[in-house]
């Protein structure tokens, strides 16, 4: 059985359903919630480059790399306010 | 063909059972390390399928930025593991019915339910010998072309997060000696130098 863009899907569908479920279930780490969400764009990111290969389209490849700029710059700020929040509750 | 299947699967199953070890595991320390093993998978799983650039993007990005930085922030913090635990199980009803609830409409949506034959659209290489070039240069020719002033904005999304995270990480600390350049030199004469006029044998 050849390897399709079915399978990708499949991937992509199980590790943004791990995400949401990590959200619900470490509603009190704040840290592991934005680990859940990079792990949801990387869900998409699989999606995006899947449906891209399966039609001969670069396009697909550039919106996954803009997708990874804007996982990048969420990190950046999600964990600089995480720092200032611990530290503020340390007083 | 049978090879590259073997792969796929392996793959798969690494990326989705690392993707499970960051929502279950105890530590947020292993989950970190858990999520980089499952960027590392899914570049493969990219490099399967004859996306190397982003694949390479993605190590280099994912696992060299942003999980270390993420990692950084772990160790910093030193968080009491045990209280954030709790609760885990008090979500686990709620949370795992919206997850298969979500699961089962994306395996519905991708037609699984309806699919008569056991048939799967495989990946067309044709549209990539066609282009006769390799992938880097595919992306490189529609990034900097038709999609510039996209790359421009993604340039400065990434110029503005850098600019949030130093704002919001700045603080001034109180009791600190510090130099202030600019006071020093417009401090006036008046205010630093006093001509007194002594007079013989009368001191000051």
């Amino acid at each position: 059985m050849p390897i399709g863009l079915e399978h990708y899907l499949t991937v992509a569908g199980v590790l943004f359903t791990l995400g949401i479920l990590g959200i619900f279930l470490n509603r009190k780490n704040v840290i592991v919630i934005l680990m859940c969400v990079e792990l949801m764009l990387l869900a998409v990111n699989i999606n995006l480059v899947a449906f891209s290969v399966y039609q001969g389209n670069v396009v697909g490849q550039v919106f996954a790399m803009l997708v990874l700029t804007v996982a990048a710059a969420e990190a950046a700020i999600g964990l600089a306010i995480l720092v200032e929040d611990i530290s503020a509750m340390k007083g | 063909m049978l090879l590259q299947a073997i792969a796929f699967y392996v793959f798969a199953a690494v990326t989705i059972g690392a993707g499970a070890g960051v929502v279950i595991s105890r530590n947020p320390v292993y989950s970190v390390l858990f999520l980089i093993l499952a960027f590392f998978n899914s570049a493969a799983l990219f490099v399967l399928i004859g996306a190397e650039f982003i694949a390479m993007i993605l190590v280099i990005v994912y696992v060299g930025a942003v999980a270390v930085l993420f990692l950084f922030v772990v160790m910093m913090l030193d968080i009491n593991v045990a209280k954030l635990k709790e609760g885990f199980l008090d979500y686990l009803p709620v949370g795992a019915g919206i997850g298969i609830l979500l699961f089962v409409e994306i395996l519905w949506g991708l037609g699984v339910f309806g699919a008569t034959s056991g048939t799967v659209s495989t990946f067309s290489k044709a549209g990539a010998q066609a282009l006769a070039i390799d992938n880097t240069r595919a992306i490189g020719r529609v990034l900097y072309t038709q999609y510039f002033y996209l790359f421009q904005v993604a340039g400065v999304v990434l110029l503005v997060a850098m600019i949030g995270a130093i704002v919001l990480t700045l603080r001034r600390r109180p009791g600190v000696r510090r130099q202030r350049i600019s006071e020093q030199l417009y401090r006036p004469k008046e205010a630093s130098v006093t001509v007194v006029k002594v007079p013989t044998r009368g001191g000051v």
